[in-house]
């Protein structure tokens, strides 16, 4: 068996991508013959731009999701010989059912590139995305009344913000994501915090809405915070009496820092948008009839501003990925030999003059991922903003 | 352009199409559009928003964006084709030979150049004047358009000039280089009437001092009348008819001219004797247009077979100067008979008083500077206001920009609390008692219907869960099932399909809208109901719809209707008492007749003259006032008229520059806060005067 | 306007006290002091022994009170060891007590002494910062310019051809990290294996191995060094300066004044020039201003990939290292740069606004 040639390369990583051929294909297929009865989503359609940024999150997002079928090696193992093996290499004396060759090569410890990257799509890709919702939750949580109600604590709210903004983001990471903090329990008491407010969100927003009918708040209310404080106990203290929820602290350092880097922005823009909204005559008319604030803010004001914030959202897991492979890069918060983007690159930077193929691997894939979400948003923007 | 014949058109259009291209299809908003314009001619085009107007007068400019195209017809300017014209021949036009100006006049200047510059500019570029002599020129025009101190305006950016100044610019730089031309698009809409009564004159007179023509663009026929000689009147995309107007006005001879005039508040309507007549059914959507006659469906003389069976064309009508319309049966119709059904309705009896204002004041405590720094101001929006309202009364407030209405409905409905003196309803005190300590039945019995259609229904929610929301609120049903009738029959009242309920506000029209928004103000039964503007963002033929639907709910329901409005024919029209604002102050108050007839407060006085009547029957006494109206922030001392009152010296010692005046009681609770004496007051003379038909 | 400058000056200092001392309980934490012990003292220290090395040092007491002292507002502290040295934060461990000043703080212009590079932070982190300087100023040079060119074509007709390869130029540039576009950039251009540099080699047009040098340092600024680091923080900083200012002058181009100013009949170029370009930079100005704190991160991530050896690559070094003290004057070097910043970018903010400024 002979050294691959790049075709061929190519042709064997688009096969080995298979599943998430098919998966993208009925996935456009559908929203494509809906896209009219789908709302925003569906105009995403109508703009070749988001669709381009759709079609690449979407192809990562399918690779996180059948990552095991994908790889063509454990991502961990190390396999003598392979050593910062070019693209292409076959692997010395495969076993019986073993994938052939190292498609993209091998890094410093002779790990298969490949599958290190497939893996990576997985590790950023659960953590991006409930970061920047939790982030959100945060910032809405605290941006919608800041906005609406303004003086004295939209003062002190923004001052926060801006504390918090004003730190440049690596000094915070350096400060905030070490193993010395995590024996303070530091990151804990901030998930403590930064946990409640998804919870605290949807209990106020329901009972807004249903105070009227006191049997269906009390139900609502009761089942999410039911479920919400059971998942905040294996969350924030890792102490679910089920065991089902549960990070590791690590993780929960690296997550909760993440959350607290972004919640500021997003506070900032929902601060924005609610100023502007409220000057509206349907608030105006919600407050004539005696609504409570906290029904207007969540109920009046917070869906018109779905538009920005969606696109925003899109945005800003892009730019949390970013903020991942920062930490990765550093070696902040990430066990040694984590397949994360970030890492990767960190790794293959030390051998870089000589044998790129392991970092470029990587630094391709995030780049293109955040890409992808920056074309997904302005697509979104531009439809929201049509008609 | 040496060729071109002076007593030739100026400007002729025929036969002219243009359409938008959007994504999902072609919108053909301007189809088979003629039009001439002579040498020193004012030509009107009026419609409702949507017909085209502003298509027409951007096409002539050949500024349709990337979208829209002409896609048939000729626009010729003094002899030549303007839709074929070059890109650096069209430069040299535009500007020196024809000018626009348009609505809203801070968004027309640049805010970052100072207004010297930008009017500068234009005989820079056209002329090749050198700077100081263009600037010099500038100096020239803007005293031209009466602005004072035109050295320190030209020295100015925009944002430091009031309203109405800004528009005077526009029209100066429009007139900079000394165009044969003049297109304006709705020039005064944004402003306040007194001012908009001082804008139309100065461009009345300087059009003939300037021998300019013009394309003056207004949904409003007053306007029209006041400004032009000729009009063009517009219906979907179409010119439906034209003529000299004073023809059009007494002699029109299309159904929608015909109905337009018949659904506005003139002279002599009356809520109860002489309903307005509106136009049923809706306007349609370019793309939407019926076939043959894009009237039909509305008109009363539609005629099945023939109306819808092909495009009508323009005819001229035999005898009159000019004078065409666009309908196939205009020699058959009985232009002179009576509308066909007018109900008649029974005026509603007035009862006990239901809210009862005492010395009312709110001021507000604003920041002086910019940056939060400076001395903090007291701004006076409502200074002691005392009036009564009774079950089943309609009382108009009435005043321009920055009078107080709107704090005074606030500090009604308990959005503020006022700053001193008692609010009565129903006799209980609720001055102050903000809306979230009032109980439910004080909250659901004062309602109140907002102005913005577009901004009044929440864009993210169905009707029907809008209107269930306020009965939820209301503690109205005990069941789900309970509400959703009682939504349904609330749209019944306000004449919606039911269907409605499922909608998104987007889908609605703005009238449609509107209703909704009286729908849900009466979910819970008010009694006292603040409309603030209702119909004023809606055209004139869905004003009478949403108006009458209105005044209906109001008898039956015996509801006290405030209603807060700039506009003085819909006012008479409706109101039974009227209050008059002016900065805080109500400078008078009493029945509509007394209110509209002398003795005047001499600001309404100019407010009435102010205002155009699209009637060639009434004569106005033409009264412009100078200036603009003050800044709440820096009122005047004494009386805060009197900057600009014409009576001033009928006060003897300088009394209104001093003193705040007292309210005179004349009879018949006829209430005038003034320093004029009785002997003067008993002097004026009416504003409005109706010729004998 | 002096009262506005007064106040955000007001601010600003407020936020520099919360924020250093936010930094300082997070750099003297217990764990972190151990830490310190361990490698200062010995490894195998045992528990009791790194306490009494703690208190020794000067780490005991109330958090308040060390950032007092810190600061320089609450006298240093002496100490007398377990040798009978007296030790003190204002004097060298055996000199005389009563000779040394009773403050030494950041206000008296000590920042303590750095254990990583053996000497006072003050002198280290000035030559650290002129490195960087020299970096920054490069950037901005290639950045600002070329950021408001793209944004200002791209945005002057929206929808264009150019308009739209641009602005894939733009988004693509804000999705690359500096991290990504380094290693990029390197494996490109600088590697002697991939990339250019192989094939321009062997074509005999360059005289080393690779095209740019993958490695940089303050002694030796040249074109060929200082390409590549300059670029990886560009890049990202272009994208997204362009796009601010493409956002802000497609918004200028659709206002009703510059309609107003084609209808004059003035022409493109002039409307573009004259009527649209002060307004559209009036945004991007407080983005650029706001991008400085960004910068600082690229800056971080490039000194360490390109080894050179400015400010960055000294926070690295601190926190890696647990120098405290050196970390603590990177952090308020860090908040001083950001802060500055802002104060700039709102009082340019109101100049360049004249509906803001003459009201
Ligand atoms: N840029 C555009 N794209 C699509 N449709 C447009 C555009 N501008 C105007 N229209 C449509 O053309 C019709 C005429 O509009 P307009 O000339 O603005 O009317 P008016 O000035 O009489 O209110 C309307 O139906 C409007 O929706
Ligand atoms: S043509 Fe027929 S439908 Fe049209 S306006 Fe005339 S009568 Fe009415
Ligand atoms: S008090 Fe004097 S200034 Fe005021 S309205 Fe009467 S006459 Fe005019
Ligand atoms: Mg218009």
């Amino acid at each position: 068996m002979d050294t691959l040639s790049y075709t061929a390369i190519l042709g064997r990583i688009l096969a080995q991508f298979l599943p998430v051929w098919i998966a993208l294909a009925a996935t456009f297929a559908l929203s494509f013959a809906f896209r009219r009865r789908l709302g925003l989503y569906g105009k995403l359609f109508d703009s070749p731009v988001g669709m381009i940024g759709f079609g690449i999150v979407m192809f990562w997002v399918f690779t996180a999701l059948f990552a095991d079928q994908i790889v063509t090696f454990d991502p961990y193992a190390q396999f003598s010989g392979m050593k910062n093996k070019p693209l292409g290499t076959v692997l010395k004396g495969a076993a019986e059912g073993q994938y052939s060759h190292f498609l993209l090569g091998g890094d410093h410890l002779a790990r298969d590139v490949f599958s290190r990257m497939v893996m990576g799509a997985r590790s950023v890709l659960s953590i991006a995305p409930p970061a920047t919702l939790f982030a959100f939750m945060v910032g809405i949580t605290l941006g919608v009344p800041a906005g609406y109600f303004g003086g004295r604590l939209d003062t002190t709210l923004s001052f926060i913000a801006n504390l918090v903004l004003a730190f440049p983001v690596i000094l915070l990471f350096y400060l905030l994501v070490t193993p010395e903090i995590r024996l303070t329990g530091i990151p804990v008491a901030m998930a403590a915090v930064l946990f409640l407010f998804p919870i605290l969100f949807l209990t106020v927003l329901l009972n807004a809405r249903f105070f009227t009918d006191p049997a269906k708040r009390n139900l609502y209310v009761g089942v999410v915070l039911l479920l919400g404080f059971w998942a905040y106990s294996g969350l924030a203290f890792n102490s679910d009496p089920l065991g089902v929820w549960r990070m590791d602290p690590n993780l929960l350092n690296v997550f909760v820092s993440v959350v607290f880097v972004n919640a500021p922005t997003v506070f900032r823009i929902v601060r924005g948008i609610v100023m502007d909204l409220k000057a509206r005559d349907y608030v105006a008319a919600g407050q004539t009839r005696g609504e409570g604030p906290w029904y207007i803010m969540l109920w009046e004001i917070l869906p018109n501003a779905r538009g920005p914030l969606i696109v925003d959202f899109c945005l800003r897991i892009g730019y949390t990925t970013i903020l991942l492979g920062t930490l990765g890069f550093f070696g902040l918060g990430v066990a040694p030999d984590s397949p994360d983007w970030g890492s990767t690159i960190d790794d293959g930077r030390k051998t870089l003059a000589l044998f790129p193929h392991a970092a470029v691997a990587p630094a391709i894939a995030l780049m293109s991922l955040v890409l992808g979400l920056n074309l997904l948003a302005d697509g979104l923007r531009e439809e929201s903003l049509r008609d | 352009m040496a060729d071109w014949d002076p007593s030739q058109p100026i400007l002729e259009i025929d036969h002219l199409s243009i359409s938008f291209f959007t994504r999902l299809r072609e919108i053909p908003a301007v189809m088979d559009f003629s039009c001439t314009v002579m040498p020193g001619e004012a030509m009107g085009l009026v419609g409702e928003s949507g017909c085209g107007k502003s298509t027409v007068a951007l096409a002539v400019m050949r500024e349709l964006g990337k979208t829209g195209r002409i896609t048939g017809g000729s626009i010729r300017f003094k002899g030549r084709d303007l839709t074929t014209m070059g890109e650096e021949e069209l430069r040299q036009i535009r500007g020196s030979e024809i000018a626009m100006i348009y609505q809203e006049p801070m968004a027309s200047l640049n805010p970052a150049m100072k207004i010297g510059a930008q009017l500068a500019e234009v005989p820079m570029i056209h002329s090749g004047m050198g700077r100081a002599e263009a600037w010099r020129l500038a100096r020239q025009i803007v005293a031209d358009v009466r602005l004072p101190d035109p050295d320190r305006i030209l020295n100015s950016y925009p944002h430091q000039l009031s309203g109405g100044q800004q528009q005077r610019i526009v029209i100066a730089m429009a007139l900079m280089a000394k165009p044969a031309l003049l297109i304006l698009d709705e020039p005064t809409t944004a402003l306040d009437v007194t001012v908009e009564a001082g804008i139309v004159d100065l461009v009345k007179d300087l059009a003939e001092k300037y021998g300019t023509s013009m394309l003056f663009i207004s949904h409003n026929l007053g306007l029209v009348m006041d400004v032009c000689n000729r009009i063009c009147v517009m219906y979907s995309g179409e010119a439906v008819e034209t003529g000299n107007v004073a023809e059009v006005f007494d002699e029109m001879r299309h159904p929608y001219t015909q109905a337009l005039f018949r659904s506005i508040p003139l002279p002599g309507a009356d809520k109860n004797a002489r309903p307005l007549i509106s136009i049923p059914g809706n306007f349609p959507l370019p793309h939407e247009r019926p076939q043959g006659c894009n009237f039909g469906p509305r008109c009363s003389y539609f005629q099945k077979g023939r109306c819808d069976a092909a495009e009508v064309p323009m005819v001229p009508v035999p005898g009159g100067d000019r004078h065409g319309t666009r309908c196939l049966r205009w020699d058959e119709i009985d232009w002179t008979a009576p509308p066909a059904a007018r109900a008649v309705k029974e005026k509603a009896e007035i009862g006990p008083v239901v809210l009862r204002m005492e010395d009312l004041k709110k001021y507000y405590s604003v920041s002086g500077g910019a940056f939060g720094g400076g001395a903090r101001k007291v701004v006076k929006a409502n200074e002691t206001l005392s009036f009564e309202a009774h079950e089943g009364e309609t009382l108009a407030i009435v005043g321009e920009s920055g009078c107080g209405k709107s704090t005074f409905a606030k500090v009604l409905m308990g959005l503020e609390t006022a700053t001193s003196g008692s609010i009565m309803l129903f006799d209980e005190n609720v001055q102050s008692t903000p809306i979230q300590k009032r109980n439910t039945d004080t909250v659901s019995s004062v309602q109140m219907v907002f102005q913005n259609p577009f901004d009044t229904l929440n864009p993210s929610m169905t009707v029907g869960r809008q209107i269930i929301r306020a009965l939820e609120i209301f503690k109205y049903g005990k069941t789900d099932a309970e509400r959703q009738a009682r939504m349904l029959e609330l749209l019944d009242l306000v004449k919606l399909p039911r269907a409605f309920a499922e909608r998104m506000p987007r889908q609605l029209s703005g009238g449609q809208k509107q209703r909704v928004g009286i729908a849900r103000a009466f979910a819970g039964g008010a009694k006292v109901v603040v409309a603030d503007e209702p119909v004023s963002a809606l055209d004139v033929s869905v004003q009478a719809a949403v108006t009458d639907l209105l005044m209906d709910i109001q008898r039956e329901n015996r509801t006290t209707l405030l209603f807060i409005s700039h506009d003085l024919g819909i006012v008479r029209y409706l109101s039974d008492r009227v209050m008059v604002m002016y900065l805080g102050h109500v400078v008078e108050m009493g029945t509509t007749d007394q209110v509209f007839s002398p003795p005047y407060h001499p600001y309404t006085e100019a407010l009435l003259s102010a205002v155009p009547i699209a009637d060639t029957h009434v004569t106005r006494k033409r009264i412009v006032l100078e200036g603009d109206i003050p800044s709440a922030m820096n009122p005047p001392p004494g009386c805060p008229f009197q900057t600009r009152c014409r009576w001033k010296s009928q006060v003897p010692g300088g009394l209104c520059d001093r003193e705040v005046p007292p309210v005179q009681v004349l009879e018949g609770g006829h209430q005038i806060k003034c320093h004029l004496s009785r002997e003067v007051l008993e002097k004026m003379e009416p504003v409005i005067k109706i010729a004998a038909e | 306007m002096p009262a506005f400058i007064a106040r955000r000056l007001g601010l600003m200092v407020l936020t520099a006290f919360v924020l250093t001392f936010v930094v300082f309980f997070l750099t003297n934490l217990p764990p972190n002091l151990e830490k310190l012990a361990r490698s200062e003292g010995s490894v195998r220290m045992s528990d009791e022994a790194v306490a009494s090395w703690i208190v020794q040092n000067g780490h005991g007491g109330s958090v308040f009170s060390r950032y007092g002292q810190w600061l320089g507002v609450v006298p240093g502290w002496t100490a007398t060891d377990d040798k009978g040295v007296a030790r003190g934060r204002c004097f060298a461990a055996g000199s005389d007590p009563a000779a040394a000043p009773r403050f030494c703080g950041v206000l008296q212009g000590d920042w303590g002494h750095s254990t990583f590079f053996k000497k006072p932070v003050l002198p280290a982190l000035a030559g650290m910062l002129g490195a960087t300087g020299w970096l920054m100023l490069w950037v901005m040079i290639v950045m600002v310019p070329s950021a408001l060119v793209i944004g200002v074509v791209s945005g002057m007709r929206e929808g264009s051809r150019t308009d739209r390869v641009l602005s894939t130029f733009s988004i693509a540039s804000t999705a690359t990290p500096e991290y990504v576009s380094g290693v990029i950039l390197v494996a490109l251009l600088a590697s002697p294996v991939t990339g250019l540099s192989p094939l321009l080699a062997e074509w005999g047009w360059i005289e080393g191995k690779t095209l740019f040098l993958g490695a940089a340092s303050p002694d030796n600024i040249s074109f060929w060094s200082f390409t590549l680091p300059v670029m990886t923080i560009a890049l990202y900083g272009i994208g997204y300066i362009a796009r601010m200012t493409r956002a802000s002058m497609t918004e200028v181009m659709t206002a009703q004044y510059i309609r107003t100013a084609r209808l004059k009949g003035v022409s493109f170029a002039q409307v573009v020039l004259r009527h649209a370009l002060r307004n559209a930079l009036i945004a991007p100005f407080t983005v650029i201003m706001l991008q400085f704190p960004w910068l600082l991160n690229g800056v971080v991530i490039v000194e360490t990939l390109f080894n050179y050896k400015g400010f960055g690559w000294t926070l690295v070094q601190a926190a890696g290292n647990n120098d405290i003290n050196l970390l603590l004057g990177c952090s308020v070097v860090a908040v001083f740069v950001v802060l500055v910043t802002q104060l700039v970018s709102d009082i340019g903010y109101v100049f360049l606004n004249p509906r803001i400024r003459l009201s």
